[in-house]
């Protein structure tokens, strides 16, 4: 168990006048829809349990209002939940005393906002050493911490410029540096890209992961857009009306759906890109063809075996077999989901 | 039926009676509280004093200078320092010079009243909503009252001079710089103020660090307007005692010289001019950071 290092348990989050009234309702399962017509509450959060392993990218994913950000700022507390509790390293964060909170905040948890929260009259090598200022260190000794991290999102030669005067996709490195700088072992990601264009938004995703295969800190980034819950989550959770209707890997919620809703999420994604060819794995000895890794995806597959002309591939895994893929399983796991929606779909 | 041809109104006796007990009752508490009250303020008098001095008595090219000083530093605009010292030059050559360093002392005093009560009010508005609802109406009368009516019981309580007159400036200039104050702690964008929550921040660290840096625009604003607000008192400050360009403006009044009162008025003018220009600036300057680079 000691690998946890957030658990999210029982956690409900209802906003109006008098939510612990309406608990005992929402637990009965009340529909958001009801409790705001009949009770004027809303319903942010509906029993939410996600267990986060450090080191991981923990990818939350729903459509607008389903709750995203009210979970995520339950982390940190900077929302007070209704209900249920938080463990962060097996402590309980919510009965925490205000000083406590506030180291755990200067210390532990560092936050990246979708509207960058940067201090507009604050120079970026301020705005990145502020979480340090913060806790008390001295600023030239702040100021030389934060120049590495400065460096290392690219933005040297912009110490002494105001957010202000630069492009969005910068800010958002300003962003991500300052929540780098105090060395906090978890990362809370607002829907942190999502201002930003496709292209910088794929540069951003980049950076983020070369940091993280060197900072291995664990991560919970929220976000709207399925194709970087895929880029980036080793682990997605799916929020609708407050509730987790799947968790699981971005293969795992690929191959077996939980719902409609998770269905209709998923229909528009390039499935070649995703799946490994793990996930088609037999083994017939009738299939011979090209060594392959076993986590190469579907897509790459696809072109080696195709390119060598042979009916399938081997696949090895620390240099040795452990099955075999023929290229009709691969063509037939891209296409399973074409039963029930448009063909034109699957690839876009 | 008498009721609707005549108001329904006091008898006159009790009405007497009513506002003699009011009298009363507020000149019992001068007696008493009088004194103790005026003493209260004496450090505000000996300062007002000593500044009324510092600039009568320290040689005029001096005083001079130190004006053209904090104007350049203030705006760092030559055009503006330049106007300031020939304006000085002509209020000096048509003798006011002594009338209107009185008027700047105590313009000054009040200034720095006024910022050093007005701003904690604000912040405080700008901490609780209870806060707000209470002094947003008491704001609101100190601003409409005509201000000879506060006057009364100022003038009872303190008698005649300086520091009843400060003091009515105060009352009546206080008003924007604590609006303002709240007004711009306010309008600090919700999301800068959660990221520095989530960062950790003490109250302090969030108050000195992020709101007031932040609402420093708008507090120069209502710096700026309590200082105009006091500078148009500065003649019904003079019926009370306070020395300055109030006092020929009052005595142009009761005598019809019209040169006097209008030399005066422009004077007053003059400084309300680059009070207003030299603290725009510097406002200005203030933001500069939310410009983009060009
Ligand atoms: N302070 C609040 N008071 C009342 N309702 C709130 C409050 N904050 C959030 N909600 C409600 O809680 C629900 C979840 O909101 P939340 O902001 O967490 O959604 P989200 O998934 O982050 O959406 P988005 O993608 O638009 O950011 C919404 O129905 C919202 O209206
Ligand atoms: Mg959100």
């Amino acid at each position: 168990m000691s690998d946890i290092k957030v658990a999210i348990k029982d956690l409900y989050k209802i906003f109006g006048s008098n939510p612990a009234s309406m608990i005992e309702k929402v637990k009965n399962g009340i529909s958001k829809t009801d409790l705001l017509e009949n009770f004027g509450h809303v319903l942010g959060l509906d029993n939410v349990n996600i267990e986060v392993k450090k080191s991981q990218l923990q990818v939350i994913m729903g459509l607008s209002g389903s709750g995203k950000s009210t979970l995520i700022r339950h982390i940190n507390r900077l929302i007070e939940p209704t209900a249920g509790s938080i463990l962060v390293d097996g402590e309980n964060i919510l009965s925490m005393s205000q000083a406590d909170l506030r180291n755990f905040r200067r210390s532990k948890a560092s936050m990246v906002f979708q509207k960058f929260g940067l201090l507009p009259h604050r120079k970026v090598i301020e705005n990145v050493s502020y979480g340090l200022t913060i806790q008390g260190i001295n600023k030239q000794e702040a100021f030389e911490k934060s120049n590495q991290w400065i460096e290392s999102v690219g933005l040297s030669g912009f110490e002494n410029h105001y957010p202000a005067q630069l492009s969005g996709g910068m800010q958002q490195r300003v962003g991500l540096a300052r929540a780098l700088a105090t060395d906090a072992d978890i990362l809370l990601m607002d829907e942190a890209f999502s201002a930003l264009d496709p292209l910088i938004r794929s540069d951003m995703q980049d950076v983020l992961l070369s940091l993280q295969e060197k900072l291995h800190k664990t991560i919970i980034f929220i976000t709207h857009d399925l194709d970087e819950a895929l880029k980036l989550g080793d682990n997605i959770a799916i929020l609708r009306d407050g509730a987790v209707i799947q968790s699981g890997t971005a293969e795992n919620i690929i191959l077996h759906p939980a719902d409609d809703y998770v269905t209709d999420f998923i229909k528009d994604i390039n499935k070649a890109r995703v799946l490994k060819v793990s996930s088609v794995m037999t083994n017939k000895d009738s299939v011979q063809g090209p060594e392959i890794q076993d986590t190469v995806i579907i897509e790459d597959a696809l072109q080696i075996v195709s390119q060598s002309g042979s009916n399938g591939a081997v696949i090895v895994k620390d240099g040795k077999k452990i099955g075999t893929v023929s290229l009709a399983d691969m063509i037939m796991a891209i296409a399973r989901s074409t039963k029930n929606t448009d063909s034109d779909t699957v690839y876009r | 039926m008498s009721l609707f041809a005549e108001f329904p109104k006091m008898g006159r006796a009790e009405l007497r009676d009513f506002k003699k007990g009011i009298d009363e009752s507020f000149k019992d508490f001068t007696r008493d509280y009088g004194e103790a009250i005026e003493h209260f303020f004496d450090p505000l008098l000996y300062f007002l004093v000593w500044l009324e001095r510092l600039f009568l008595n320290s040689p005029w090219p001096i005083v001079m200078t130190a004006i053209a000083i904090l104007v350049y530093f203030g705006s760092r605009s030559l055009k503006l320092t330049f106007g300031a010292i020939l304006a000085f030059l002509v209020i000096g050559y048509l003798d006011m010079w002594e009338d209107t360093m009185a008027t700047l002392a105590i313009i000054s005093v009040a200034t720095i009243v006024c910022i050093s009560v007005g701003i904690p009010i604000g912040i405080l508005m700008a901490r609780s909503n209870r806060a707000q609802t209470l002094i947003t109406p008491i704001l609101d009368v100190m601003q409409t009252i005509p201000s000879f009516v506060y006057l009364i019981p100022v003038v009872m309580l303190l008698g005649i001079g300086k520091v009843p007159g400060l003091l009515a400036v105060c009352i009546y200039a206080i008003p924007p710089i604590v609006r303002l104050t709240n007004l711009g702690i306010r309008l600090v964008d919700k999301d800068v103020m959660e990221a520095s929550e989530a960062f950790g921040a003490s109250y302090s660290q969030k108050l000195l660090g992020v709101q007031i840096p932040l609402a420093l625009p708008n507090i120069f604003a209502g710096v700026n307007q309590t200082i105009m607000m006091a500078l148009s008192m500065v003649v019904i400050a003079s019926m009370i005692g306070v020395k300055g360009l109030g006092v020929p403006v009052l005595r142009a009044i009761s005598n019809q010289y019209l040169a006097l009162g209008v030399m005066n008025g422009l004077a007053i003018v003059v400084l309300a001019i680059l009070f207003d220009r030299v603290s725009q600036k510097f406002g200005k300057r203030l933001q500069a950071h939310t410009e983009s680079m060009k």
